[in-house]
């Protein structure tokens, strides 16, 4: 190529106007053998301009550990479901129970008076039970009140 | 044994996405190294970035152009990441700057003469340096680099104007360690 071509691109390439072919063109040119040598000071540029693009990196992509998250997130999710599916289960057969349970109907009036009875016997032998206690408590206050009283 | 473990996944596998990658892996280490000046700073940040890109997995067809949403990933992460530093250790990374471009020119020298070209270009800002790596190493149209940058492509030629004559002056203060 011309030297005066090879210059008015040149002169392009500082002012940004030249174009991806042209400044190829200037690439051929500079590592050509034949560069003129008033030019030379501009051919490290372009040298190291074709030098510089044959860099790679050396270090293969790692996928980074996020799948191994989204797993865990994948666990924790079945794992609520799970404890979910247990709750409702368990909350479901508890209340039907008593439904089918035994409550001791009885179909003889006679027979449910007698049992009715022993019932609210045994209730009322708890509860006097509990007021023989009371007796004690009584004991306690008179005996503390004679205490504040000689003081 | 590790990689048919790897390979399960919903979306696509991890086979098919490196596959998808591939093609534009590199561009986004470069770009990322042209930002942070490190190479194991660039390699991490690669890394960042398919991670996100592996993240929206089942979403990737939606993109028009994958590299280009990948570049603008990798500058948003990179510019993020030397804000945070700026902010961290202020101090600290411009005394190292400083260092670094004192024996850097010492040392010129004894450099090739592409690396020096690299610290030319390295001390530009780093929008300016988005651009040259887009553009004249990555031969990116205008059209991509204004979607990277969020920016117009008219903004984008004056910024690559001043970047590379910015470039040139460097190159001609220290004329004859650029030349062989």
């Amino acid at each position: 190529m011309e030297l005066s071509k090879i210059e008015e691109i040149l002169e392009r390439y500082f002012e940004g106007t030249t174009s991806i072919a042209e400044e190829q063109q200037l690439n051929d040119y500079f590592s050509s053998s034949t560069v003129a040598s008033h030019l030379k000071q501009y051919q490290s540029l372009f040298v190291y301009f074709s030098e510089a693009k044959n860099e790679k990196s050396e270090r293969a992509f790692v996928k980074p550990p996020q799948k191994r998250n989204q797993m865990t997130w994948i666990s924790i999710a079945a794992s609520v479901v799970v404890v979910l599916g247990i709750g409702f289960y368990t909350f479901n057969t508890n209340s039907s129970k008593p439904q089918s349970q035994d409550l001791g109907t009885f179909e003889d009036p006679e027979a449910a008076f007698k049992e009715t009875q022993k019932a609210l016997a045994l209730l009322s032998t708890h509860v006097n039970k509990g007021i023989d206690t009371f007796q004690y408590i009584e004991a306690y206050e008179t005996t503390r009140d004679n205490i504040f009283l000689i003081q | 044994m590790l990689l048919t473990r790897r390979v399960k996944n919903y979306g696509m596998n991890q086979n098919e996405f490196v596959q998808r990658v591939n093609p534009f892996k590199d561009k986004v280490f470069r770009l990322a190294k042209r930002l942070l000046l490190s190479t194991e700073e660039a390699e991490d940040a690669t890394q960042e970035v398919l991670v996100k890109l592996w993240r929206k997995n089942e979403t990737l067809d939606s993109y028009s152009s994958l590299e280009a949403f990948a570049m603008t990933i990798t500058k948003n992460y990179c510019l993020d990441k030397l804000k945070s530093k700026n902010s961290n250790h202020l101090k600290v990374v411009v005394e190292d700057y400083a260092d670094k471009s004192a024996s850097a020119y010492q040392k010129a020298e004894d450099m090739d003469s592409w690396s020096w070209v690299e610290k030319c270009i390295d001390r530009l800002p780093e929008q300016q340096r988005v651009i040259i790596q887009m553009r004249d190493i990555e031969q990116c149209e205008f059209e991509a680099i204004a979607k990277v940058l969020e920016m117009n492509e008219t903004a984008v030629r004056v910024a690559l104007s001043r970047a590379r004559k910015t470039v040139r002056e460097f190159m001609i203060k220290t004329h004859n360690h650029g030349i062989e």
